[in-house]
């Protein structure tokens, strides 16, 4: 008997306007039921590259819509976005990845 | 004033110490993470729960770690331990010249993570070794309790290892946790639903009175630090003779309370016992007033 593999791993990938230029790690949020941690790094532009494991399997299409609707508010160039999710609902996830991009501070030295 | 208690671990850090001053060791970036968690099917935090680093309070040099209770319940998993210890060793070492003058730990956790049980039992025990090695060198090591998770199971030993504790009223220090001793004994025994009688007997106020904690402050973080501050020189000798002393404190308490009682009125009892004055009142009184009321 094997156990199932119960972390779901899913990647975005979209290319952005916006670069993001230098900055320090920005991490937001806490892997807790109903939560999520969200942390942007430095990335190669014009991609803003999004991994997202979570333990509620199955709802790719969902991250999918929210993702794309951060990308189109926010249009992130050159930024790597690491998430570890706990079965957050898509509205805490985007205020989530709103915060993150809100404290992202240019020009800041990592 | 901001609540300690509502803060997060990171939150804590950026308010209590010197601004802009946390220097953190295996941040996030590193992907320092749980090895068992994935296995498991839980997701894993970036930081293992912990944050680690060097900082400035009140312009000197400690090093800080502070538990995020939300991941887990604060639980200490194998790299969460490893990073305490590592924290706790590393101030014996002083490699720059950055012997601290405090090693703080600010506690949020219910225990060993039970996912990762050996390791988190092993890592406890290693925590609990590495706070008196720094103590036996000199360094203080001060714990901060004031989160919604408390302070307890092996973390709560840890606690009454080190030099001083500062504890908010909402805060709780313990072993077994409410809900461990009411499924182990059952529901007649400890009813872990009963605020009342969870706070009565492992809250802030009472660990005050009874001496378990050196500091009793409000759910502040201003008080926190302020609290922090003055304990930064307080260390206490790692001596047989304190040890022998600490037994017949404990073995004399256990005399105020020869039998069972009433879980109503069993902490009242044991505070009229340590001679406290208005014991009855204690649970409706406010921080200062029952800072007052600890026998000398």
């Amino acid at each position: 008997m094997s156990l199932p593999t119960a972390i779901e791993t899913l990647d975005f990938s979209y290319d952005g306007a916006r670069p993001a230029g230098r900055f320090a790690p920005v991490l937001v949020g806490v892997v807790g039921s109903g939560n999520l941690e969200v942390l942007l790094e430095p990335g190669e532009p014009p991609k803003c590259r999004v991994r997202v494991e979570t333990s509620a399997r199955g709802f790719g299409t969902i991250w999918q819509a929210v993702l794309d609707d951060f990308q189109a508010r926010h249009a992130l160039a050159g930024v790597s976005i690491s998430i570890n999710d706990m079965g957050a609902t898509p509205a805490v996830v985007s205020l989530r990845l709103d915060q993150a991009v809100a404290e992202l501070a240019p020009g800041a030295q990592p | 004033m901001i609540s300690y208690a509502e803060c997060s671990a990171r939150e804590r850090i950026a308010q209590l110490l010197d601004a802009g001053s946390f220097h953190e060791w295996l941040p996030p970036a590193e992907r320092v993470t749980s090895p068992h968690l994935a296995q498991l099917g839980v997701p894993s935090a970036f930081d293992d729960g912990v944050a680690i680093g060097r900082a400035r309070l009140d312009g000197r040099t400690v090093f800080v770690a502070a538990q995020e209770g939300a991941f887990m319940g604060g639980g200490v998993g194998e790299v969460h331990g490893a990073k305490l210890v590592g924290l706790l060793r590393r101030a014996l070492l002083d490699p720059h010249g950055e012997r601290p003058d405090a090693v703080l730990l600010l506690a949020d956790s219910g225990g060993v993570r039970l996912h990762e049980a050996n390791a988190g039992l092993i890592a406890v025990s290693e925590v609990m070794r590495a706070v008196l090695d720094a103590r036996a060198a000199g360094i203080p090591v001060l714990f901060l309790i004031g989160s919604a998770n408390g302070c307890f199971g092996g973390m709560g030993i840890v606690a009454r290892c080190a030099d001083h504790v500062v504890m908010s009223d909402v805060g709780r220090l313990a072993m077994s946790g409410p809900e461990v001793i009411e499924a182990s004994h059952g529901v007649e025994e400890f009813d872990a639903r009963d605020r009342a009688l969870v706070w009565r007997t492992t809250g802030g106020k009472h660990r005050w009175l009874s001496g378990d904690c050196d500091t009793l402050v409000e759910d502040d973080v201003q008080a926190f630090r302020d609290a922090a501050i003055a304990a930064l020189g307080d260390t206490r000798p790692v001596t047989v003779q304190a040890l022998e002393h600490e037994h017949r404190l404990l073995a004399a308490r256990l005399q105020l309370l020869p039998e069972a009682l009433d879980g109503d009125i069993e902490a009242v009892t044991l505070w009229r016992g340590l001679g406290v004055a208005d014991a009855a009142r204690v649970s409706s009184l406010d921080v200062d007033a029952v800072r007052a009321l600890r026998p000398a």
